[in-house]
């Protein structure tokens, strides 16, 4: 039986009189690839906060192989092997792209063997053009990309990965399937994702968030054929 | 991370210092000059606090003050100069950390800091001037409230409390001082410290997302400025021979800031020559009565906000490039390609 | 019992000078999100303009609450104007520059009246309360605050120009869509903002031995009432005035003046770090 790598029991998030996530028991076991979806406002971003650790959840409980996590501070969390790419492209634009890079292996390995890995990560990602630029230059498509470099620079065993594909146009989308999957290899992967062409690509498992809740999971294929799923997007864009 | 450079900008920097320190007592005199170094070491060490750790701090003046304070109240209970030099780097170092624990654990942002650290310095201003009583002493020194601390013994050779370190021997001390300081912060600067540091300024979320505990990191830099500052403290104290509340007062934290604006924030060398260049001009306005002080350091300030908000020292950096190096400075720029006007399209 | 009612006029007097040192910030720090740094210089130029205008025999009254926040007002716009104008969104810049600003009026008044201490008469005389003397002016100032508040919850309310400004505040975009110039509405609310700084500083000049530095000494009590009262602007003015002002006026009674100041910073530093956002973060969120 393969190792649980993430759970949450009966996690809560309540903002004043909103109860943004409501009991959420999850479970995800190693090199799995999940994808979270829903609606607008249906707490999948504010779950992945809580397991971030950006957030102090309300109520419930966080494991991470075992660990209970819950309402550590977000470097904590990281520093135990967790990458996590922001909604919004979170990168340090005074720095150039090799710094960026650098400075996410840094903190698992010494100076010289982090260059080694920053040298690697910019080949594997093919971001060796724009290498010593600002990500503040770049096309939002590269951003993105310079995120999961600096993800993927950690060799993380949990990635966390919040509306990837945003903002991306068809050829980046591709490139990023790419990088999921490769993730995916080593380590237990988590999307959180609006796009259902890329869901599709990628997705194996998939669970719905909806008012906060887990609604359904289960393969893609049948969650989509769902009833209740196709109703809550429908009514959702109607 | 690269060490190449390294070498030869250590070579530079004890040139370019050494013939300064040469040169500038043919032009200006030694005792101006000593102050003028004085506040260059301040200007670093709020160069290094803001400028790279993007720790908005409108109360450098209360570690330059602690520092001197320090100094003088240890010199008189001890009746020589090293120990309490120490104590000048170490109390103000100590009081930061427990004050940026507090706030940066408190995750306040830039202006509550801003407004924090001010009311700090507020704080020690006021307290410091209603300590006139004689109730107020630490062992053998009384604070004197406005009036402030004269007559302690100042800086000697370590072990020899008779034999001063005074005039051209302070100066050069001082200036010893300061480039030690200042190879300091540029070799931290290079260091992981440094560029986590600086990562950290660039994105917060971001380094704690990459697993750098950020308000430890930030109480440390917070720290390492305040102990430069101190030894600023220090040594204004040794300059002046007497330390007064005016050390802490808001009019000495703005000048900090506006060196530090006017020189170049996140450079090195930026706010030394700003606090130098400006204490200077001060120094030349204090000799006539047309124009007051006040008036020339704020509309300093307000232009360079609203029309050269980066300072003189990149302006410097630039101009001095295009002098020496005609290489094409296309090396480490990404050519233009049609991404780049997808970028701007953005935009 | 004369003591008590003693501490309590003073500590309604404490109350009433924070809330008035504190207006001016509030609307435009509160709503604009500007960080004033030559508010006390504001309140400097208030008082100046006040004895500059009694000295030319303007009735003393006229000077404290007609002239001097109409001249610092008209200057508030020209500021607006000239500097905050270019660094709206900024927000650090603007601390910047308005610090540089409070250099300048303070380096120009310096200039213009001298480094001397100057002052006038309070014009309502004390009197005597069993054994105790009290400052009749101190009533002025609670009126005066009292009268202040109730108007600015009116004005936010219930008239046509508070909703357009709170509007612009919060949707600058919305508002502009709706046809209001928001550049207008921010220069405005600047300039009422001024005013209400340069009335502060009116009203509270004949208690001060008025000097080109005095800004200083408002700024730092005048930011921490604001900040520490929140988003809600009227009531957390009030609460936080409320709460420094009691503990100003406690020490100051039990130690000393100085240490009444002191504990009211620090009272302020243990508080922010408490409730980082304010008092009605957490308490009367819906007022305003």
């Amino acid at each position: 039986m393969p190792e649980t790598v993430l759970e949450t029991q009966g996690l809560t998030m309540q903002f004043g009189g909103v109860l943004a996530v409501a009991q959420v028991d999850f479970r995800m076991d190693a090199r799995e690839l999940r994808c979270l979806i829903g609606p607008n406002g249906a707490g999948k971003s504010t779950f992945f906060k809580c397991i971030t650790g950006l957030l102090p959840p309300t109520e419930g409980q966080i494991f991470m192989r075992g660990q209970e996590t819950t309402r550590w501070p977000s470097h904590h969390v990281a520093s135990l092997g967790v990458g996590t790419k922001t909604q919004v492209p979170s990168v340090m634009d005074g720095l150039s792209v090799f710094e960026n890079i650098w400075l996410a292996a840094r903190r698992f390995l010494p100076p010289r063997a982090a260059t080694r890995k920053a040298d690697e990560t910019i080949t594997r990602l093919a971001l060796g053009p724009v290498a010593r630029s600002s990500p503040g230059r770049l096309a939002h498509g590269e951003r993105q990309h310079v995120e999961l470099g600096m993800v993927m620079a950690g060799d993380p065993w949990l990635v966390l990965l919040d509306e990837p594909a945003a903002g991306m146009t068809g050829g980046d989308v591709e490139r990023l399937t790419e990088i999921v999957e490769e993730f995916a290899r080593t380590a237990a992967v988590v999307v959180v994702e609006h796009d259902m062409q890329f869901i599709r690509s990628i997705a194996r498992t998939v669970t719905v968030f909806h008012r906060g809740a887990v609604l359904l999971e289960g393969h893609v294929d049948a969650v989509l054929a769902d009833p209740a799923v196709r109703s809550v997007y429908l009514g959702q864009a109607a | 991370m690269r060490d190449a450079g390294w070498g030869r900008e250590l070579t530079g920097t004890l040139v370019v210092a050494a013939c300064a320190v040469g040169v500038l007592p043919m032009l200006v005199s030694t005792y101006t000059l000593t102050v003028l170094i004085i506040y260059g070491m301040l200007g670093l060490s709020l160069g290094l606090v803001w400028g790279f750790g993007g720790i908005l701090c409108f109360g450098q003046a209360a570690f330059f003050g602690l520092g001197a304070y320090t100094y003088a109240i240890a010199a008189i209970n001890f009746g020589e100069s090293t120990v309490p030099m120490l104590l000048a780097v170490a109390v103000p170092a100590g009081f930061a950390a427990v004050l940026g624990a507090m706030l940066f654990y408190g995750r306040l942002t830039d202006v509550y800091l801003g407004v924090i650290t001010l009311v700090v310095t507020l704080i020690l201003h006021r307290f410091m001037n209603a300590t006139a009583g004689s109730e107020y002493v630490i062992g053998n020194a009384r604070l004197g409230g406005f009036n402030g601390i004269p007559g302690f013994q100042t800086l000697n050779v370590p072990g020899d409390p008779s034999a001063y370190v005074w005039g051209e021997s302070f100066y050069y001390f001082s200036a010893v001082c300061l480039l030690l300081a200042y190879l300091l912060v540029s070799a931290v600067l290079r260091s992981s410290f440094g560029r986590i540091a600086v990562g950290i300024r660039e994105n917060e979320t971001r380094a704690a997302l990459m697993g750098y505990d950020v308000p430890a990191r930030k109480t440390v830099m917070f720290a390492a400025g305040a102990a430069i500052a101190g030894l600023a403290g220090a040594l204004f104290a040794n300059w002046a021979e007497i330390v007064t509340p005016r050390l802490f007062s808001l009019s000495q934290s703005a000048d900090i800031i506006i060196w530090c604006i006017v020189g170049g924030l996140g450079t090195r060398i930026g706010p030394v020559l700003g606090a130098a260049g400006l204490s200077y001009l001060k120094f030349l306005l204090g000799q006539q009565d047309l124009l007051h002080n006040s008036v020339v350091s704020g509309a300093i300030l307000v232009l360079f906000v609203l029309f050269l908000p980066g300072g003189i020292a990149p302006v410097l950096a630039n101009a001095w490039r295009l002098v020496t190096r005609r290489r094409p400075r296309s090396r480490y720029r990404r050519p233009r390609g049609p991404r780049s006007s997808l970028a701007s399209g953005d935009a | 019992m004369d003591l008590v009612l003693v501490i309590v006029v003073e500590v309604l007097y404490a109350i009433g000078a924070l809330v008035l040192i504190s207006a001016g910030l509030a609307v435009i720090f509160g709503m604009m999100r500007v960080i004033n740094l030559a508010h006390g210089e504001f309140m400097m130029l208030g008082g100046y303009a006040t004895i500059t205008a009694v000295d030319l025999g303007v009735n003393v009254f006229l000077a404290m609450l007609v002239l001097a926040p109409a001249v610092v007002g008209v200057l508030g716009l020209a500021v607006e104007r000239l500097v905050i104008r270019h660094l709206y969104g900024r927000l650090i810049d603007t601390m910047l520059a308005t610090w540089g600003l409070s250099l300048l009026f303070i380096g120009i008044v310096t200039m213009l009246f001298g480094n001397t201490t100057t002052g006038i008469s309070t014009p309502i005389p004390g009197f005597a309360l069993g054994d105790y003397q009290v400052n009749g002016y101190n009533f002025f100032i609670v009126l005066v605050a009292a009268v202040l508040l109730l108007l600015m919850l009116a004005v936010l309310r219930s008239t046509r120009s508070g909703l357009i400004a709170r509007g612009t505040m919060q949707h600058s975009h919305m508002a502009a869509s709706l046809g209001y110039n928001p550049d207008r509405i921010y220069m405005l609310t600047f300039a009422c903002g001024s005013a209400l700084s340069g009335l502060a500083g009116a009203v509270l000049a004949p208690l001060v031995g008025l000097v080109p530095t005095s800004g200083g000494a408002y700024i730092a009590k005048a930011f921490i009432t604001v900040i520490a009262g929140g988003p809600a602007l009227i009531a957390g003015l009030a609460s936080s005035a409320g709460v420094f002002g009691l503990i100003n006026q406690i020490f100051s009674f039990a130690v000393s003046p100085v240490v009444g100041e002191v504990a009211l910073l620090v009272a302020a530093v243990i508080l922010l770090r408490l409730l980082p956002r304010g008092i009605t973060d957490r308490l009367f969120r819906e007022s305003l």
